[in-house]
């Protein structure tokens, strides 16, 4: 057997249909044997940097590895952005990408880099294949290795002559053992029978959940110790979803565009149970003032998230799912107290506003907000930046897994390719990419990918003319000085803050754009245009940008100023 | 407070691992003091050994993000153990005349060195033992002699009195 037929034989019996990628000199092989197999759907991408962020959204959606597949050299490297992203927000995808023949390795051929040296930090694990004899065993290996304990991406360079070599005795691993990696999955039960006894004497305690509960598929677990317990909850931008954003004990997400709420919450608790969430900078604040006063405990399956940020009192390593089942058999009914009713009070106090009425131009915080009238329970994927906190502070999530977005990395352009990958896996939830008009740019050419497809993908550009969240820090903490944050300011675009408009001279225009790679293309100018706007959008048979000419100077708020502790939050106008 | 700690690194032997390990190190930010690694009696097992001064809390972050890459099969810090032979090599040239050669000679009995190369003019030698052993030789040496003219040390390796099980 070939070794290009070791590839597509191995994905198949770890259950791959989709794969996403670009072709290239050497990964020729590959794609030749492709041609002439069946039961494998190829997502043929624009970028491979697209590619690799569809697979990302594609293994987000369905908990499934998103394999993407790409050439050496340029094709390779395009794919450490997506690389790194997968990497920061655990998700399990596998990059298989061509390489030089093996006997060409080191002397600069054409399209050459080192692709597993390049992708080493960013990865969880990655391979070179030097011989096809071993490509079988690496093939079983990459998928296990991607998706057991925490799961992260992993990349398969594969050298063209060995895509071409024959294997006499081809055999496809049954069992993989790799010595020295076995996840800890049950958490140790001495542990977990602490914490019942924690709740007890808690008189203040707050569950903090993170992307480890949708990792994790404990949804329903975490739904049910949150019955039983009542115990006020805060979800990072991660989770988002775990719990129904209008659940009585939701208190929004914590963190530098977090809620008052959560915020104050976690800042006075006595007992913080963390589930599944890492302790970022962007929730914390500085580490030294977080929970001063909690006893903390810590679910993780990743040991070395253990008091990696926070000291720990009550740590547990495993999966979530798993923790949960069994603290779920341990604990009794806890009834609401005084604490309840204080956090409940902070969040009737503090809701999340936004004041369209008196306001002339679009607010991106309403058009997020309008969504939720024509696109219930959908899959809302986003770029990074303003959009993608409204989208987590004003889109009503219903199930965790349900957001796709680059938590960690902060990856602008993500949320049109996830979309696709999103799509392309056959779900039957609308899926929605809230961008704006910066991110937008740097991934767009994905749509003659939906168009050519017909991957329904509804696009919602917030477009305020700046890359929004930077100009926000640029008004807040620099005087004003909006350096290379707006853009359209040419010497023919000038923006005029005071009237809304479509300017004489706008570039790009998003709505030819999307006409010109065969998308439909909608926009709104007015705050009454948006609501038709979005109906006709979402009510459309197949994918569509929509794009809005918001507020330019309009800021996130609720914020916490970066280096401040969470409780001194400023809650806006 | 921060403290010298060596680790000892058994890895699976193949292609960059070593890369892998001193990147991963880097990449976390902890400055590697030295390293040694070579093949062992299983030739599927790499050793590395390094020594890296950090506080307690970065110890414990360097052992779980060195024990949570797939290539390792096990971390051990053994600054605080005892059951381990710890050694240090060192090959050390110093300069000599007539005047002090007696004197480098005396030491290096003491040293138990054993002389690799002698002549006029300068002495090369090699000794083995504590790395604060090899730091008092290399202090003494400099002292006794007309000077250093090169020195080079390996680094600190181990290994367990107990029988590994692995």
């Amino acid at each position: 057997m070939k070794g290009s037929e070791i590839i597509i034989d191995g994905l198949k019996r770890e259950n791959v249909d989709r794969v996403f990628g670009i072709p290239g000199g050497a990964v020729i092989p590959f794609f030749d044997t492709l041609y002439s197999s069946k039961g494998i759907n190829f997502l043929l991408a624009r970028h491979e940097q697209g590619a690799a962020h569809a697979a990302d959204g594609y293994a987000r959606t369905t908990g499934k590895v998103g394999v993407c597949v790409v050439t050496s050299g340029p094709g390779a490297t395009n794919t450490v952005t997506g690389l790194a992203t997968a990497k920061m927000d655990s998700v399990p995808i596998i990059v298989i990408s061509g390489q030089v023949s093996t006997g060409d390795i080191g002397t600069d051929a054409f399209q050459e880099t080192d692709f597993s040296g390049l992708s080493r930090s960013v990865c969880k694990h990655n391979y070179l294949v030097k011989n096809v004899a071993e490509l079988p065993k690496i093939i079983s290996e990459a998928f296990y290795i991607a998706q057991s304990g925490r799961p992260g991406p992993v990349t398969i360079d594969i050298p063209k002559d060995v895509q071409q070599a024959e294997l006499e005795d081809y055999k496809y691993p049954e069992k993989v053992q790799v010595r020295g990696y076995e996840p800890v999955l049950e958490g140790n039960v001495k542990q977990i029978k602490k914490i019942p006894e924690a709740i007890q004497e808690a008189e203040k305690p707050v569950l903090f959940t993170g992307g480890g509960i949708v990792a994790a598929d404990a949804e329903k677990e975490i739904r049910n110790f949150v019955e039983k317990t009542k115990i006020p909850t805060v979800t990072t931008l991660m989770g988002m979803g775990t719990l129904p954003t209008d659940h009585t004990q939701f208190l929004g997400m914590p963190g530098m565009h977090g809620t008052v709420a959560a915020n104050y919450a976690l800042t006075e608790c006595d007992l913080l149970i963390t589930i599944g969430a890492r302790f970022d900078d962007r929730v914390t604040g500085p580490p030294e003032t977080f929970a001063t006063d909690a006893k903390v405990i810590h679910i993780d399956i990743d040991p070395a998230e253990i008091g990696k940020i926070i000291d720990t009192d009550i740590p547990v390593v495993g999966d979530a799912k798993n923790i949960l089942t069994k603290l779920n058999s341990m604990i009794e009914n806890r009834e609401p107290n005084s604490w309840n009713k204080q956090t409940e009070k902070w969040k009737e106090d503090n809701p999340l506003t936004y004041d369209q009425e008196n306001e002339k131009e679009i607010l991106g915080q309403y058009v997020v907000d309008k969504l939720n009238d024509y696109a219930k329970d959908a899959i809302v994927a986003t770029d990074v930046g303003q959009h993608q906190m409204w989208a987590a502070q004003y889109y009503n999530f219903q199930n965790s897994g349900n957001i796709l977005t680059s938590g960690g990395l902060g990856t602008m352009g993500f949320g049109l390719p996830a979309a696709i990958g999103a799509a392309y896996s056959g779900t039957d939830k609308p899926v929605i990419n809230i961008c704006g008009d910066g991110g937008f740019q740097m991934t767009m050419q994905e749509l003659t990918t939906c168009a050519i497809n017909d991957i329904p993908v509804k696009t919602v550009i917030l477009n305020n003319a700046y890359l929004g969240m930077v100009r926000q820090w640029q008004e807040l903490f620099f005087d004003k000085r909006y350096a290379q944050t707006s853009l359209r300011s040419d010497e023919y675009c000038e923006i005029d803050n005071e009237e809304a408009h479509i300017p004489d001279h706008y570039i790009p225009d998003f709505v030819k754009v999307a006409e010109a790679c065969g998308v439909k293309g909608l926009r709104a100018t007015k705050p009454e245009e948006v609501e038709e706007v979005i109906k006709e959008g979402m009510e459309y048979d197949g994918p569509v940008v929509m794009e809005f000419f918001t507020k330019t100077e309009e800021n996130v708020m609720p914020m916490v100023p970066s280096g401040k502790p969470i409780n001194e939050i400023i809650k806006g106008d | 407070m921060t403290e010298k700690h060596t680790i000892i690194i058994k890895v699976s032997n193949h292609v960059g691992v070593l890369a892998k390990i001193s990147g991963k190190l880097a990449q976390r930010g902890y400055n590697i003091e030295s390293t040694i690694a070579a093949p062992t009696e299983d030739p599927d097992i790499y050793k590395i050994s390094v020594v890296v001064k950090e506080d307690q809390k970065g110890i414990q972050q360097i052992t779980k993000q060195l024990n949570k890459m797939v290539d390792t099969i096990k971390v051990t810090d053994i600054s605080h153990k005892n059951n381990y032979v710890v050694r240090e090599y060192l090959i050390i040239k110093v300069s000599v005349n007539n005047k002090n050669r007696s004197d480098v000679l005396e030491l290096m009995d003491v040293f138990k060195a054993k002389a690799l190369d002698i002549d006029s003019d300068y002495i090369m030698m090699e000794l083995s033992g504590k790395a604060r052993k090899i730091d008092r030789a290399i202090k003494l040496f400099k002292s006794s002699s007309s000077g250093i003219d090169e020195y080079v040390r390996s680094g600190e390796f181990a290994m367990s009195e107990l029988i590994e099980q692995n």
